[in-house]
């Protein structure tokens, strides 16, 4: 030893630093919303313009999807939400987010609609409350209405299993699982 | 064929260099000279082995050939030729291939130049150069390599990508590789002493003009990068601070304390083991530089796409290189012994100082890029590290800097006495303080502190630069006239002239730019600093792969055309992405800058528009300081290695004789 | 035709993006701020700087709030209730940060107090074995 060694020390702890970060995704941002109760919204639905819906009629425990028919990613997603909602009766809402009605409605009547509705929020300002950035985006919301959890991206069958049927259950949603 | 023997003659180039690294370090280790003799023709080969291979894949990217993965992904039969030669290094697999070629250079530039090493110094320092090639060429083709076929072949090429089909990318990287890769000499020199025991004023004397090289094309490199990126509508101006600039800061602001404590040890044979320190420092940030540009831990603007495999490779290379040549240090340093003595009051002392700001900054910049991923690694938040603090930290550090710069050349070796030094400052700090205060009333509304400060700092290192100059051509060459002094002390007046025009450059284009974001319609004009930009029309225009609309702006003064100004947008055919060519109207005051968007709703489009005091300045004061570079590394006392050693002597006996630069 | 006359002949007004700021202390706060401000979908990019839809939503967002009249601090607070301390390039300074903000300084004063005690040091060291 001698004085010199606190270079090496240094050096370790900045390969271990490294070594850490080379796990870690820089891209993920994590909401600062979860554990937060859900930003207030009122909006028409995609399927009824006349239809006001607002953050009270969202029931949880219950996902929210953020999709866009012009997201490829949102195609890619799609059979995990329907075998969601058809099979395991989890309810989902839609928030159709910097879309077009029309696209949306026939988006949805190609591919199916595994959402109890869809909020319709074409100029992007109900994404803009709920710190969306990446379409797709999938909310988990409790009881109470308060969010627990994020995913961004598209879902697939691993984030199901492992994350978003044993939140819901904890969260004590019916018949998920 | 031909990229069969490229890739042939990498395989080749790489055990030649695991034998370069190997075999004359043992033989120097043992005294076996048939091993450490080996070195030199291993270097030599390496290097044309190496030509081959980087020849054979511009070749075929010259021939479009899409069974070439890189190239398929890369390049495309429209590109211009140009663009096809400089495509080689525009992706990872090829700028790693130039990162390999530039260290074989290097290598053979020292197989040439090394009059006055001996023999085993010499096979040492090509063995340490071998050791690192034959790792990175281990890393290209274990992981990266450029020749990998495809199959079935692709039919066209994916085109490079329109932001890289830039001028800007036919000279930036290979400039700033020459950077990196030159400070790997200083480094094998560094470990090969410590291997070799012996550290005297020689050691730095040969160190010297190649880090001086080195320096000076890192410099380079990095205005060019800067200019490029000024030119780039959203890579945030002349300089961001984005991680991947940071990575070539960092080593930039080492090897120029470097350059600077080598002076030192040159002159004075002191601090000895902190310049070894140093030069294997600013070759481990250049490493730590590519780990950061190549893994994918940092998000950054100029990123290569990353894949965490590599980030391993490359880290367990820093391990080893870095590591290794670090804990030879701790283990040597003890016994190195500096002579010199001097005083608080000396230019030893001051380029100590000196030392310990561009150090303190280099921390702060390798602590700023490097918090976000601390944070997130212990699970703490996800933050962002960007330029407004990057500049809250950098600028007191750097106005210290300069305060140090002008006061070091004044100061006398080993000891200096404090009063005739104040009288001798004490003009140049009250015309600085008087010019800031008249150019910071002059250019702003009122005098605002940050521009007096940057103002009194230029005007300070300009004055005390001019002042130094003139009264060492009084003192020493009345008759000789300017060719009296030594071209080093030239090189450093430059360079701190340099300083004084950059700091001039960013003080008052940060201070005073201005910038207008607005939606126009044919005939609409804008007002910015007293300039009218009038957007007179879109017109269609065909590039050799691209379609472009280009923008006619006229700009007016008073009434009075000053410029037309053509911004495009560009869609390349092959990556339909839409390219923001902005149009620049440059002069040394000031520039005008027009950049032109998309089409919005009614016929209008997005323009925006900026004007940029002095910022000519910077980049001028850059190259400055690169020229500096170059007049030290002319220095004749390089140039005639025995005249050097005998003046080394005769110096040693006058010892105390003030001269020379820093 | 000159451009000199094409200029005489159209002097209509520019329009901006949205609604026109009050006051030129708004507008250089809007571009100043919009410099502080990172845009998530980007590879490190501002708000300044990106050319995305998001980034682009966000700026008109900053700017009505600008006009508006609220100040720096309830803008930035409103990006961040929605995004996270990831939207601020100048970090806020609280205890995750102490050692970002103070590392420069702390540097500084070791470098410094360390070149101190080395010039002591070798003083010594040199007193007793003269050259």
């Amino acid at each position: 030893m001698n004085r010199y060694n606190w270079i090496v020390v240094v050096f370790v702890l900045l390969v271990a630093l490294l070594a850490a970060g080379l796990r870690l995704d820089p891209t993920r941002v994590p909401s600062p919303l979860v554990g937060k109760p859900m930003p207030p919204f009122s909006a028409a639905t995609v399927h009824a313009p006349q239809r006001v819906v607002g953050d009270g009629q969202l029931p949880g425990p219950a996902l929210v999807n953020v999709w866009a028919s012009w997201c490829a990613a949102c195609h890619h997603e799609h059979p995990v939400l329907l075998a969601l909602a058809n099979d395991l009766r989890v309810p989902i809402y839609g928030m159709n987010y910097k879309d077009r009605r029309e696209d949306a409605v026939a988006w949805l009547g190609r591919l199916g609609d595994p959402y109890i509705f869809s909020v319709f929020d074409g100029d992007g300002r109900i994404g803009l409350d709920w710190g969306v950035y990446g379409v797709p985006e999938t909310f988990v919301i409790d009881a109470d209405g308060v969010i627990r959890y994020k995913h961004i991206g598209p879902l697939d069958d691993d984030d199901v299993e492992q994350v978003l049927l044993p939140l819901l259950a904890d969260l004590g949603a019916g018949r998920a699982r | 064929m031909i990229v069969e023997l490229g890739h042939f003659a990498l395989v080749l180039a790489f055990v030649v260099a695991a034998v370069q690294g190997t075999l004359p370090l043992a033989g120097a280790h043992y005294g076996v000279a048939p091993l450490y003799r080996l070195a030199l023709p291993a270097a030599r080969l390496q290097f044309l082995l190496l030509v081959l291979s980087y020849a054979a894949l511009s070749a075929a990217f010259l021939q479009d050939d899409f069974s070439v993965r890189y190239i398929a992904q890369h390049s495309s039969a429209a590109l211009p030729t140009y663009y096809k030669l400089a495509a080689v290094w525009g992706a990872h697999e090829g700028s790693l291939l130039l990162w390999i070629l530039i260290l074989g250079a290097w290598t053979f530039a020292v197989t040439l130049f090394n009059r006055g090493l001996t023999e085993v110094f010499l096979a040492r320092v090509l063995a340490v150069m071998g050791l690192v090639a034959a790792g990175f060429m281990l890393f290209t083709l274990a992981t990266s390599n450029p020749f990998e076929r495809l199959f079935p072949a692709a039919a066209a090429g994916r085109d490079l990508n329109p932001l890289l089909q830039d001028p800007g990318l036919t000279i930036h990287p290979p400039m700033l590789y020459m950077g990196y890769v030159g400070f790997s000499v200083a480094f094998a020199f560094a470990v090969s002493a410590l291997l070799d025991g012996r550290l005297d004023g020689r050691w730095a004397r040969w160190s010297r003009p190649w880090v001086l090289a080195a320096w000076v094309f890192l410099t380079i490199g990095i205005t060019l990068g800067s200019w490029w990126a000024y030119h780039e509508l959203g890579w945030g101006g002349w300089w961001f601070w984005d991680p991947v600039e940071n990575a070539s800061f960092m080593p930039w602001l080492v090897g120029t304390a470097l350059l600077h404590s080598l002076a030192v040890t040159e002159k004075r044979n002191a601090f000895k083991g902190w310049t070894v320190l140093l030069a294997i420092l600013a070759f481990s940030l250049s490493l730590l530089g590519t780990f950061l540009v190549r893994s994918g831990v940092l998000v950054s603007v100029h990123a290569f796409a990353s894949d965490p495999e590599r980030g391993v490779f490359i880290l367990l290379f820093l391990v080893v290189a870095v590591g290794g040549s670090l804990a030879l240090y701790a283990w040597r340093a003890p016994r190195i012994r500096s002579t010199g003595v001097f005083d608080f009051l000396s230019r030893e002392n001051l380029l100590l100082i000196n030392n310990v700001i561009l150090l303190v900054t280099m921390f702060t910049i390798l602590i700023g890029t490097l918090y976000p991923l601390a944070l997130d690694a212990l699970g703490l938040d996800k933050i962002s590290v960007g330029a407004p603090y990057f500049s809250a930290v950098f600028v007191p550090l750097m106005l210290l800097a300069a305060l140090a710069a002008g006061v070091g050349p004044a100061v006398q070796w080993k000891r200096s006495s404090p009063h005739p030094l104040l009288r001798r400052l004490r003009a140049p700090l009250a015309v600085a303080l008087v010019a800031a205060l008249v150019l910071a009333a002059v250019f702003g509304d009122g005098v605002s502190p940050g521009v007096f400060i940057g103002a009194a700092a230029g005007s300070w290192v300009l004055l005390t630069t001019a002042l130094n100059l003139g009264r060492r051509l009084r003192r020493d060459g009345p008759r000789g006239g300017l060719r009296s002094l030594p071209l080093s002390f030239y090189g450093m007046s430059t360079a701190h002239l340099g300083l004084a025009l950059f700091i001039f450059g960013v003080t008052f284009s940060s201070a005073y730019s201005e910038e207008k974001m607005v939606h126009l319609q044919d005939g609409q004009s804008v007002e910015l600093a007293g300039y009218k930009f009038v957007f007179e029309g879109v017109a269609d225009r065909e590039g050799p792969n691209y379609m472009s609309k280009e923008g006619r702006v006229g700009v007016f003064r008073g009434g009075e055309p000053v410029a037309v100004l053509h911004p495009e947008r560009r869609t390349y055919r092959v990556q339909s992405d839409a390219m923001t060519e902005a149009a620049v109207d440059a002069s040394p005051l000031r520039d005008l800058y027009v950049a032109m968007g998309e089409e919005v709703e009614g016929g209008r489009r997005e323009v925006r528009v900026y004007y940029k005091p002095l910022i000519r300045w910077i980049w001028l004061g850059a190259m400055l300081m690169a020229l500096g570079g170059v007049l030290s590394a002319s220095d004749a006392r390089y140039r005639v290695a025995r005249r050097a050693v005998r003046a080394d002597s005769a110096r040693a006996d006058g010892s105390a004789r003030a001269g020379g630069a820093a | 035709m000159t451009a000199a006359l094409f200029h005489a002949v159209f002097l209509s007004l520019a329009v901006a993006g949205a609604e026109p700021f009050a006051s030129a202390e708004q507008e250089r706060r809007y571009y100043e701020l919009l410099k502080e401000l990172r845009c998530l979908v980007c590879q490190n990019q501002s708000l300044s700087d990106s050319a995305a839809g998001l980034a682009g939503d966000l700026r008109d967002e900053v700017r009505a709030m600008v006009a508006d009249g609220k100040s720096d601090r309830e803008i930035v607070d409103f990006m961040t209730a929605r995004y996270g301390d990831f939207v601020l390039f100048r970090p806020r300074f609280r205890p995750a940060t102490w050692i970002l903000w103070l590392a420069p300084a702390a540097l500084l004063a070791g470098g410094l107090f360390w070149l101190f005690r080395w010039q002591v040091v070798h003083r010594r060291r040199s007193d007793s074995e003269p050259e």
